[in-house]
């Protein structure tokens, strides 16, 4: 093998938020990811928690199949709080 | 530390899919499996790359210095400093990879002299203060030219810039406190500081690459969004942005033509050397033979350490493996 498998990395900032994906990197095992991960993406107290992900197990949707895959959304305005009308004078809705 | 690309062949473009126009029409960020015309992927992969390489071979004229460093403070700062070279090029690595590379491939392409890197490295580090001008020059150059890259079509490359930008202020302050400290300090000191900027000096303003009407990449490279300013425009950025600093330290730019411009707006100054620039990038810089040596050298010396990592983790497979075929 002349690479080392690649691992999505991503970090939690501090409590209360969620893990976001920071970039990659190249490790053998879970292990050494993990510990390259801290190494490469948390060298300024960016991090509380880290995951690392093996690229090759993310499914992803593509983008040529971006517009039609999405589009269900598309017609639906009313999922917007912003589609309804409020009387005036009326509050807290 | 540092990203241009200069020195390269021109691409042409031809046949850019319609969605990858409009992206750049709505100056919207171009994504890894988004359509592209094969031109810009190549030229991203070289411009990253290079970018990479660079900031691998720029550990080396610092790490010269780190046995060195006048104090324990000083050589603290400066191993944070060359780590951070290390991950910013593994950051420009993987957004380089992330348009269908191989790092494996691209390091082998540094090694055989196919891919470039920044020129600057491949001047030596005679004095400590030299680490002073690196950080101070060197990395402002840098800096100059990498934040308009946090804007760069390509948005893996815009990412890891923006990271790269928030590490490299520091870089650059550390050397600025190197050479105020050396300045203010005895005659000999002081004059060790002036000896740094004088050699230094050109070679940051040659890091923004050949003059404009001599750039025959720069007008497709900005056209596609990768490029945001001339290399001439970023020049004076960077002049404008140091000759008071150099004020501040109590040093002298080696060009007796700086002098405020009212009209312009901006300093004038002397014209720069382009053809030492040329010769450095054809291998024949102070130091291009040593640093490429090395850089092979470690790699290969590392050879085992890679394998005994493969080693290890495909053991580990193997193990859990058993175990979890010994509980079924």
């Amino acid at each position: 093998m002349r690479e080392w498998p690649l691992w999505e990395v991503f970090v939690r900032s501090r409590r209360g938020l969620s893990h976001v994906h920071v970039g990659s990197l190249h490790a053998p095992d879970a292990e050494m990811a993990l510990r390259n991960a801290r190494d490469l993406y948390t060298r300024r107290q960016e991090g509380v928690s880290l995951w690392v992900v093996p690229a090759a197990e993310i499914v992803a949707s593509t983008p040529d199949q971006g517009a039609a895959f999405f589009d269900p959304a598309d017609d639906k305005v009313y999922r917007h709080p912003t589609f309804y009308d409020v009387p005036e004078g009326v509050e807290h809705l | 530390m540092y990203g241009n690309d200069f020195g390269a062949r021109a691409e042409t473009s031809s046949d850019e899919p319609r969605s990858f126009l409009d992206l750049l029409a709505g100056d919207d960020r171009v994504e890894p499996r988004d359509e592209m015309p094969d031109a810009y992927r190549r030229t991203l992969v070289r411009q990253i790359a290079q970018h990479a390489h660079s900031e691998i071979i720029g550990m080396q004229p610092e790490g010269n210095w780190i046995s060195r460093a006048p104090s324990l403070r000083r050589k603290a700062i400066l191993m944070a400093k060359v780590q951070d070279e290390a991950g910013h090029g593994l950051y420009l690595y993987a957004a380089a990879e992330t348009l269908g590379v191989d790092r494996a491939d691209l390091l082998d392409q540094l090694h055989n002299g196919r891919q470039k890197y920044s020129s600057i490295f491949n001047y030596p580090t005679l004095t400590w203060a030299d680490v002073g001008a690196i950080g101070w020059l060197v990395d402002g150059a840098a800096i100059v030219n990498q934040v308009p890259l946090c804007r760069c079509s390509y948005g893996p490359y815009a990412r890891a810039m923006v990271r790269v930008c928030k590490e490299e202020s520091f870089h650059q302050r550390q050397g600025f406190e190197i050479l105020h400290t050396l300045s203010h300090g005895t005659p000999a000191q002081r004059a060790m500081a002036q000896d740094a900027v004088d050699r230094y000096w050109w070679p940051s303003l040659m890091m923004f690459g050949p003059p404009d009407d001599d750039s025959p990449n720069s007008a497709q490279s900005m056209a596609w969004g990768i490029k945001r300013f001339s290399n001439d425009d970023l020049r004076q950025r960077f002049v404008d942005m140091t000759v008071p600093q150099a004020e501040a330290l109590g040093l002298t730019l080696p060009d007796p033509e700086i002098r405020w411009n009212e009209e312009r707006g901006h300093y004038d100054f002397g014209e720069v050397d382009f053809t030492e620039l040329f010769e450095v990038i054809q291998g024949n810089g102070p130091c291009n033979a040593q640093r490429m040596s090395h850089r092979v050298r470690a790699h290969e010396d590392g050879a085992w350490v890679r394998e005994a990592a493969s080693a290890y983790a495909q053991k580990q497979a193997e193990k859990q493996l058993a175990r979890t075929e010994g509980a079924a």
